[in-house]
């Protein structure tokens, strides 16, 4: 278990100090939201009913955007080498890490990101329940983006490929997360969705340690 | 185990690095077929042979890296050797943006070592400890890939090219560390074009590529 922590801390302290991980993605958000009004025009009414589905779209290609580099630095120091045949299971290992890509990115973007709705008229009172939602939708798609991420550890250009094999995977959880978010659902409705946002979010706990460390094997061959 | 009674202080376990005709393919092409090799504790094998010959991949099939296309590699009744051994190879597997401290830290707690003093003492880090590795020159970050032997004890090191952009004082460094690790019965096993310090047992040659 020492290990674990030690991989969580690492990634962390990386992600703090190498940048480009939850700056450039809210920067992503933030870039987005800006020019969602001027491509839409100034309909108040309109943006305020599409609020939701942009919010959610634009937090699922924002973790897309990081997800490639979960794995590869590791892959190409040599550090992935030296996390094999030690006493924590590879699986263990690429749950760390997807765990630290979800602190250091999906985490802040689910509770920083609902705020920059107000640049898309978002309705107000609905912030509290996106930033639910999305904290645990993020976790799933911080998972989900790991598996991708060990897919193409060694590949030089693999984030338009990581799109390509995560995106269906994100589709449940933008269904349900956006579900649980809006107005009309009422809060009978998004409380069933919540829940099974929820569900989809264990499952990905429970796959995506197997997933990624059956990626990361074949690349060891 | 006669021949190695001279053994000063045994700090592991007696048990012999056996290769039983090992054989290795990448993208499908032959690297070496037909391997087999004996290491006995106290012992040191050099791997030779040209360029392109194996000599890495023979390393990484040992720390079970790449899998082995034929034969197979035991040491004693281990089942996992790879955590029976450290690897130092090309890359340095160091984070830039930590410091030297943090990266041996790091590396302590995932092999399960605990004294990062002692890996900072051998190859006289301690003035570094503090420094960002993105700061170190390419011999101190060797050092720094080095000293990673001394934060667990392992019986068995698998050096590629260990003397890489050392100074001459730290290669007589290293060289006195590889003779302390064969007197406590550690096994060597190297690939290099330098002096090593030490007549190796045995040389492994590797065809031509």
């Amino acid at each position: 278990m020492r290990a674990f922590f030690a991989i969580l801390k690492r990634d962390l302290t990386l992600g703090l100090r190498q940048g480009g991980g939850a700056g450039a993605a809210l920067a992503f958000i933030l870039s987005v939201l800006v020019l969602v009004p001027l491509a839409l025009g100034p309909d108040q009414n309109l943006l305020r009913k599409l609020a939701p589905g942009i919010m959610w779209l634009s937090l699922l290609l924002a973790v897309l955007l990081t997800a490639e580099r979960v794995f590869q630095q590791d892959y190409e120091d040599g550090t992935l080498d030296g996390l094999v045949g030690i006493h924590l299971p590879l699986e263990l290992v690429c749950l760390a890490k997807a765990l630290a890509h979800w602190l250091s990115v999906g985490l802040p973007l689910a509770i920083m990101a609902p705020l920059f709705g107000i640049l898309i008229n978002i309705n107000t009172g609905d912030i509290p329940l996106l930033i639910l939602a999305m904290v645990l939708g993020s976790l799933a798609l911080s998972l989900l983006a790991s598996i991708g991420g060990a897919i193409t550890a060694g590949l030089r250009r693999g984030g338009l490929l990581v799109a390509l094999l995560i995106l269906p995977l994100y589709v449940p959880v933008l269904v349900f997360g956006l579900s649980a978010t809006l107005a009309e659902s009422g809060p009978s409705g998004s409380g069933s969705s919540l829940i099974v946002l929820a569900a989809i979010t264990l499952v990905s706990i429970v796959i995506q340690p197997w997933g990624a460390a059956a990626a990361l094997r074949a690349y060891l061959r | 185990m006669v021949d190695n009674i001279w053994l000063e202080d045994l700090s592991f376990a007696i048990m012999n690095l056996i290769a039983n005709a090992l054989g290795c393919e990448r993208n499908g092409r032959v690297v070496f077929s037909n391997v087999s090799f004996t290491l006995r504790p106290g012992q040191c094998a050099d791997l030779r042979g040209p360029n392109g010959a194996g000599k890495s991949s023979l390393l990484r099939l040992i720390a079970g890296l790449v899998p082995a296309a034929a034969g197979d590699v035991r040491y004693g009744d281990e089942e996992n050797i790879p955590a029976q051994l450290h690897l130092i190879a090309h890359q340095d597997a160091m984070k830039a943006a930590m410091t030297v401290a943090e990266n041996l830290s790091f590396w302590a707690a995932v092999m399960g070592g605990s004294n990062i003093g002692a890996a900072l003492a051998a190859f006289r880090l301690e003035g570094l400890r503090d420094d960002p590795v993105q700061l170190l020159s390419a011999g101190q970050r060797r050092r720094l890939t080095l000293s990673r032997l001394f934060l667990a004890p392992r019986p068995l090191w698998l050096l590629d090219e260990p003397m890489t952009a050392l100074d001459a004082t730290s290669q007589e460094v290293l060289r006195q560390h590889i003779r302390d690790h064969l007197k406590a019965g550690g096994l060597v096993l190297t690939a290099t074009h330098d002096d090593l310090g030490v007549t190796p047992d045995q040389t492994i040659m590797l065809g031509a590529a």
